[in-house]
């Protein structure tokens, strides 16, 4: 069956089951009550007094029964710095524990080391938001036994509310937490900020342990995780390097060329009819639209705006904006920065929130749908505005879904920016390789060659026109730079699917097929 | 104007997209002697082929007094990028020589209306020393430049940040470049981290007349344009100017006063000179003056 974009989906994928074809962006959203099952919580009961407490965290595994078959969940809050679940897969697999599922909230270079796991049948699927470095090559070549399943930041909650995932087992990295499991990443030597993915694992997994490597006196204050979601906790030498936590891609690029797109950017911005006090603002991680909050920045003392409230991905660029009273708040699902964690902890204005309240589609508070204008990154995009965030040049999975789709579909003005090629490859396509974003719900893309406006926004178009940016059709700017760079071959893939791209409301947007040499 | 390397094809490609007024294509210093072929052949290829957008492309050419000067020229020439460069400029005899051989490939080329301009920099003290003469002896020399690296390795010192050294020389040629109603260019400034000294120099330099600076970096360009641009305010008090301009003008009065100033010939200029940088059309303000 063909989905709204055109892509053969598969009604049924074994160890996976049934699939629902993308529909468009908001066509299964409706108001009120959304016709899907709910999972309720699992009722946990303990006796008066009983320690949570684990000598390690093998006990604390054993304690909770893991069985063949089952889902294990983990954040990844501290990024390329985690350092629990290899532990906690190590363990398990010296438990003889097999055909587990991973539902981890994204995965990074820190992961590499799964990849023997799924070699030999530990680990056969995988849920999550994003899978990089030797982990997306593996899969990318079929490594995995079932297709992986990534879905946006939003679309993971409403795979936990909905049974799509069932956790089974959560081992939550905390910075600070005391013995009854109140924890929190906001202080603590290996501080990373926010817990806001990790929220949701402790309220809907069957069994949670907490690991920290700074047990605190009861109670740990602030606790974003609270006592009577968890079951145990343990006390471990280190959960990783919150130095990690920050890569290249979340400061302040230095490249004249990123910084010349982003300049086109926040000028876009400028003109968009949004740009006025009260404005709500996200900008993603990565070189070009990280910088866009640089210049916003400049503007936004310029001309004496005062936003309302900045969210997502929390940057120690955003929290210098909030003290400067350049918005009156962050809402902030993940901490970019380790050096964040201080104004988590500090600021009454920085408030942590849950992936639940961040974008969960099926809520009736998702803060991206109150946001204004939101600045994302780009691997490749088409001619129909679609976004590629996931796979690469080869085709391999180096990439995340993470708020993209979220965002993009929640903000009055989603603007997208990317270098119109990247060394010899143009990246404006007649089709992208995997379509992460629909080009529905995406307004602007923003070249150094030129901005593309979607063409269902005709006024926007004029806006920035007469604001004398240079406005150009998506096609005519596909021509030119092919002009330059040629038109790349096409990727030489098999026909296996190593992977399902989901959709925020749960559908199949995309699937990606395996690579068959990837050089 | 920002200095692109001619050995350096990524930066050719991408250099009519920074949004500064002219790039300046370079064969000169920042090309290593055994890459002077190369760098010639690159940079007569990509003026073939690249789009520089709205940008205008100058061609920085070896001097003649080395083995690459005319060879440049050879190759560059025909294809009539915007201008020219010829640097090391110290005497109308050397414009002389460099204006022959370039009207002999043009003539050989059969470029009967060139349409390249010539800008002559001046880099040494002799140089600066026949900076008059030499910025009058050319009608297709349409801009000078100072060269602050070589001139201040000319005049055995170190360039410091506040340019003390150079600034007789910087002040002699724009006053030689005013005279003979040329642009005049600041040379470059070195040190890409340093945004405020960057600011710095180019509110000093604007100061002293001159009309634009050199530059390395694309970082730099927009600081160097916030200096130059004018004001919002300043676009405003120049449109009002010459809106009042206009209409006394139409009543046959020369000399008029705004707000209590006296409004002549001279601040009228200054108006224009406001308004055509900020890209606003006269004609537009005439004919609501009228």
């Amino acid at each position: 069956m063909k989905n709204a974009i055109g892509v053969e989906i598969p009604e049924y994928i074994e160890g996976l089951g049934k699939l629902e074809p993308f529909q468009g962006v908001w066509s299964s959203i409706i108001e009120d009550e959304v016709p899907v099952t709910n999972i309720s919580r699992t009722l946990k009961a303990k006796k008066p007094h009983a320690s949570k407490l684990c000598k390690n965290l093998e006990e604390a595994i054993k304690k909770c029964k893991p069985f063949d078959g089952m889902t294990l969940t983990c954040h990844h809050h501290l990024r390329g710095g985690d350092g629990v679940l290899m532990q906690t897969i190590k363990i398990l697999d010296e438990m003889g524990i097999k055909d587990i599922t991973l539902a981890s909230s994204s995965l990074t270079s820190a992961h590499d080391g799964l990849v023997s796991y799924l070699e030999k049948g530990m680990i056969t699927r995988i849920f999550t938001s994003g899978i990089r470095g030797a982990l997306g090559d593996a899969i990318s070549v079929g490594k995995l036994k079932y297709p992986a399943v990534i879905h946006s930041h939003g679309g993971r909650v409403r795979d936990f509310l909905t049974g799509r995932i069932k956790p089974d087992l959560s081992v939550l990295a905390a910075s600070a937490a005391d013995e009854e499991g109140n924890a929190t990443g906001a202080h603590g030597p290996s501080a990373f900020g926010s817990m806001g993915y990790a929220d949701i694992d402790a309220r809907y997994s069957r069994n949670v342990i907490i690991v920290t490597d700074n047990l605190v006196d009861y109670p740990c204050i602030p606790s974003t995780i609270r006592q009577h979601f968890i079951d145990y906790v343990v006390k471990v030498d280190s959960i990783g390097d919150a130095t990690k936590i920050a890569s290249g891609t979340t400061r302040i690029t230095n490249s004249p060329m990123d910084l010349r797109i982003a300049r086109i950017a926040a000028t876009v911005i400028e003109h968009s009819g949004l740009f006025k006090n009260g404005m709500s603002f996200q900008v993603g991680a990565g070189g070009a639209s990280l910088a866009v909050a640089k210049f916003l920045r400049e503007d936004m003392k310029r001309k004496e705006i005062i936003g309302s409230f900045m969210i997502g991905g929390v940057t120690s660029y955003g929290v210098d904006m909030l003290n400067e009273g350049l918005f009156h708040s962050i809402f902030d699902v993940q901490s970019f920065d380790a050096a964040v964690s201080t104004s988590v902890l500090n600021n009454p204005n920085h408030i942590e929130i849950s992936c639940d309240q961040y974008a969960n589609p099926n809520n009736c508070g998702s803060m991206t749908n109150k946001l204004d204008v939101v600045v994302l990154g780009a691997l490749e995009v088409d001619v129909d505005f679609n976004v590629n965030v996931i796979t690469g040049a080869s085709g391999e999975i180096r990439g995340a879904s993470g708020g993209h789709s979220d965002t993009a579909s929640g903000a009055n003005l989603t603007v997208v920016v990317c270098p119109a090629f990247r060394g010899r490859l143009p990246i404006v396509k007649d089709r992208v390789h995997t379509v992460v974003t629909p080009g529905e719900s995406v307004d602007v893309i923003v070249t150094e060659r030129g901005v593309c406006v979607n063409p269902s926004k005709p006024n926007l178009a004029a806006a920035l026109k007469k604001a004398g940016l240079k406005v150009v059709d998506i096609r005519d700017l596909k021509e030119e730079v092919e002009c330059m760079t040629g038109v790349p071959a096409e990727k030489q893939l098999g026909d296996k699917i190593v992977a399902l791209v989901e959709y925020r409301d749960g559908t199949i947007i995309d699937v990606i097929y395996n690579v068959e040499n990837l050089s | 104007m920002l200095y692109i390397p001619g050995n350096n094809p990524a930066m050719i490609q991408q250099a009519g997209v920074y949004g500064c007024d002219a790039v300046l294509l370079d064969l000169e210093d920042a090309v290593a002697l055994n890459q002077k072929d190369a760098a010639r052949i690159l940079v007569r290829n990509m003026l073939q082929t690249v789009n520089f957008y709205e940008t205008e492309v100058c061609v920085r050419v070896n001097n003649f007094h080395t083995p690459f000067g005319l060879a440049d020229l050879e190759e560059i020439v025909p294809l009539q990028p915007d201008n020219i460069r010829f640097p090391k400029t110290e005497t109308v005899a050397d414009v002389k020589e460099f204006m022959k051989e370039v009207r002999r490939i043009e003539k050989d080329y059969g470029i009967k209306n060139p349409t390249m301009s010539i800008h002559v920099m001046i880099e040494t003290a002799k140089g600066v020393a026949n900076v008059y003469d030499i910025a009058a002896s050319d009608s297709r020399i349409d801009a000078i430049t100072i060269g602050g690296q070589d001139l201040t390795a000319d005049m055995g010192i170190i360039k410091t940040p506040d340019g003390v050294g150079i600034d007789y020389a910087r002040k002699r040629i724009v006053m030689a470049g005013k005279a003979n109603g040329l642009d005049v260019l600041d040379t470059i400034f070195a040190d890409v981290n340093d945004d405020e000294g960057l600011r710095e120099e180019t509110e000093y330099i604007k100061k002293i007349g001159f009309a634009g600076k050199a530059l390395i970096n694309p970082r730099q360009v927009d600081i160097v344009h916030e200096v130059f641009n004018p004001t919002e305010n300043e676009v405003r008090k120049a449109y009002r100017v010459y809106s009042e301009f206009i209409k006394n003008k139409k009543a046959g009065i020369g000399v008029f006063a705004i707000d209590g100033k006296m409004i002549d010939a001279p601040v009228v200029q200054r108006a224009i000179t406001v308004l055509e940088y900020a890209k606003i059309d006269l004609k537009e303000i005439e004919k609501n003056a009228g």
